[in-house]
């Protein structure tokens, strides 16, 4: 039992990490983005791109399994990652948005996923991979309960990620463009921000927000093309709970879908893991539509 | 004297190739306050959406101060020394009053934006008392007072309200219009929009009347008073039923 908590919090916090992202960009853009997941795919991946270019030429840090490198990698994975939102948001949701329906937009995000799918496939094929082959020796903690100190560099990394996030957007002035920019798109207008600037900002936090969360899943799990195929209904169903636009929303959201899948395990059989945050979603909308904590960009209760 | 704002033939609607206003022209001069009125679905807050930029102009042409503004970018009205406050949701309830001030005062240089902000606390005590309070808790009035304390942050010669007086009690009726009085004297020109027609005829200068995205009659507010055709157009017998 506590072992599965410990694997449910860890595990929550990386939906955690992704659904931040999304809430942002659902919140400021207004589509339920269905290539985000997808973003998290793609960030994992470029780490594992530039690790296998330059080589692990340092070693690991002690007591992590990672070192220098793969902290570089992951900074140019962000930067790749936020290159191909900025480049999808061009090509794809720009020239729809304003014009086209949500619907319209919502399906386009469906074969955006698709095609960075395939092309995640097609770079860097099917198999399973790792970051690096060091094998971790996990600290017994408490009687049952073992941890690596990957996971608690993940949980750490997270916890700052949250804090940093939530004092940018109260306290500076795109973090504020950001919050009136969700409420009201025409009022932030006419209130001299320029919104084009506000969204571009968006997507660059939110797609490098999605790397961190896929170097985080491929340190502790694996790398897989299908990560954000498995990740999509978790980060969404967190999204939702947490109040679309929620910032610390989709953080207690993550670490429920996260806590609910490991502790399920326990009663159900694991092939039905991946229905639970299925049943959460469609519980919380049936529930509270709105989310627990309903709310636009931004922190917590008013 | 030349116009301060020169609107001229401007067509404007939601959709391109559904027009709301059909090729309308008007003038607001400095220091000038001017009222438009007119029925339900007039066109009037279509017209001043329309010069805020917030609506594109097919055709026509729109001047401020000599220069064109027509379909400048929204984002830049504020530089052009034009603010507007929308008919409806005119604050964001989700931020705090000093937030929405802030907001307000993206385009400027941060420093310059604290002065101006406190200088605005200075004049609207009220909203100073409130301001770590979210602005949705504000009363109508309130809002009103803060979404104006906003617009005249970036400091325009043209301030653009869409009924400003829509839901308030009589008092804090006659308490905005006596500030958007004292605005004037200050050496901003007001141009707008009011149900209240009594009371906009009251304090404004000239008045526009509309009908069916078309200006009807215009002149001094003093004769429109008087002016019997205003009010059938007023009542709605330009063609529309209430
Ligand atoms: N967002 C919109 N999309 C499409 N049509 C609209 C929209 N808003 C208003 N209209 C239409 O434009 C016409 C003019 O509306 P407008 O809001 O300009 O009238 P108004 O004179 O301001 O009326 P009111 O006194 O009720 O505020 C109406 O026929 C209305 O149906
Ligand atoms: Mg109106």
């Amino acid at each position: 039992m506590l072992q599965a908590i410990a694997d449910g919090i860890l595990s929550g916090s990386i939906i955690a990490l992704g659904a931040i992202g999304l809430t942002l960009t659902m919140g400021i853009l207004r589509f339920a983005n269905f290539a985000h997941a997808e973003l998290v795919t793609w960030g994992a991946y470029m780490a594992l791109g530039v690790l296998s270019l330059t080589g692990a030429f340092m070693g690991p840090l002690a007591p992590f399994s990672f070192g220098v490198p793969l902290l570089m990698a992951t900074l140019v994975a962000m930067v790749a990652t936020a290159l191909l939102a900025l480049a999808i948001d061009w090509l794809v949701y720009r020239p729809l948005r304003g014009r086209a329906n949500h619907l319209t937009l919502v399906f386009g995000s469906f074969g955006v996923s698709l095609l960075v799918r395939m092309v995640i496939l097609l770079l860097f094929g099917g198999a399973a991979q790792y970051y690096s082959n060091t094998l971790q020796i996990a600290m017994k903690v408490a009687p049952g309960l073992r941890i690596m100190p990957d996971q608690i560099f993940t949980l750490g990394l997270t916890a700052v990620i949250v804090v940093a996030l939530h004092l940018f957007l109260q306290k500076t002035r795109l973090g504020l463009s950001m919050r009136a920019l969700a409420e009201n798109p025409e009022l932030a207008r006419v209130n001299g921000i320029d919104t084009r600037h506000v969204v571009r900002w968006t997507w660059i936090i939110g797609a490098s927000l999605a790397a961190i969360a896929g170097v985080l899943y491929g340190l502790t799990v694996q790398l897989r093309p299908e990560i954000g195929f498995h990740l999509l209904l978790p980060l969404f169903a967190a999204a939702i709970l947490g109040g679309v636009g929620n910032v610390f929303g989709a953080v207690i959201g993550g670490l429920i879908v996260g806590l609910a899948e490991s502790i399920s395990v326990l009663f159900i059989p694991a092939g039905y893991k991946l229905a639970v945050p299925f049943m959460i979603l469609l519980l919380v909308l049936y529930i509270r539509p709105t989310g627990i904590f309903a709310g636009t960009v931004g922190g917590g209760k008013s | 004297m030349s116009a301060l704002l020169d609107v001229q033939d401007v067509v404007a609607g939601y959709k391109p190739d559904l027009p709301i206003i059909h090729g309308l022209s008007l003038t607001v001069a400095p220091q000038e306050m001017v009222t438009i009125i007119g029925p339900n679905g007039a066109g009037k807050s279509t017209l001043i959406k329309a010069l805020a930029g917030v609506l594109t102009v097919s055709s026509g042409m729109v001047r401020l101060e000599g220069r064109d503004i027509t379909n400048l970018p929204t984002h830049r009205m504020a530089e052009a020394s034009m603010a507007y406050v929308p008919q409806v949701a005119n604050v964001f309830t989700t931020l705090t009053i000093n937030e929405n001030l802030l907001v307000g005062a993206s385009s400027l240089p941060k420093s310059e934006a604290k002065t101006r902000i406190e200088r605005g606390y200075e004049a609207f005590p009220d909203l100073k008392r409130y301001r770590d309070k979210k602005a949705g808790v504000l009363s109508g009035g309130q809002r009103q007072m803060l979404a104006v304390a906003r617009a005249l942050l970036t400091g325009p010669r043209l301030l653009m309200l869409d009924e400003p007086s829509a839901g308030l009690s009589p008092l804090m009726v006659s308490e905005v219009f006596e500030r958007l009085k004292a605005l004037v004297e200050d050496g901003v020109a007001i141009l707008m929009v009011e149900q209240n027609a009594k009371a906009a005829l009251a304090i404004s200068h000239r008045t526009y009347v509309f009908a069916e995205g078309r200006n009807r009659i215009d002149g001094p507010s003093a004769a429109l008073v008087e002016d019997p055709e205003v009010t059938s157009i007023y009542l709605g017998a330009g063609g529309r039923k209430r």
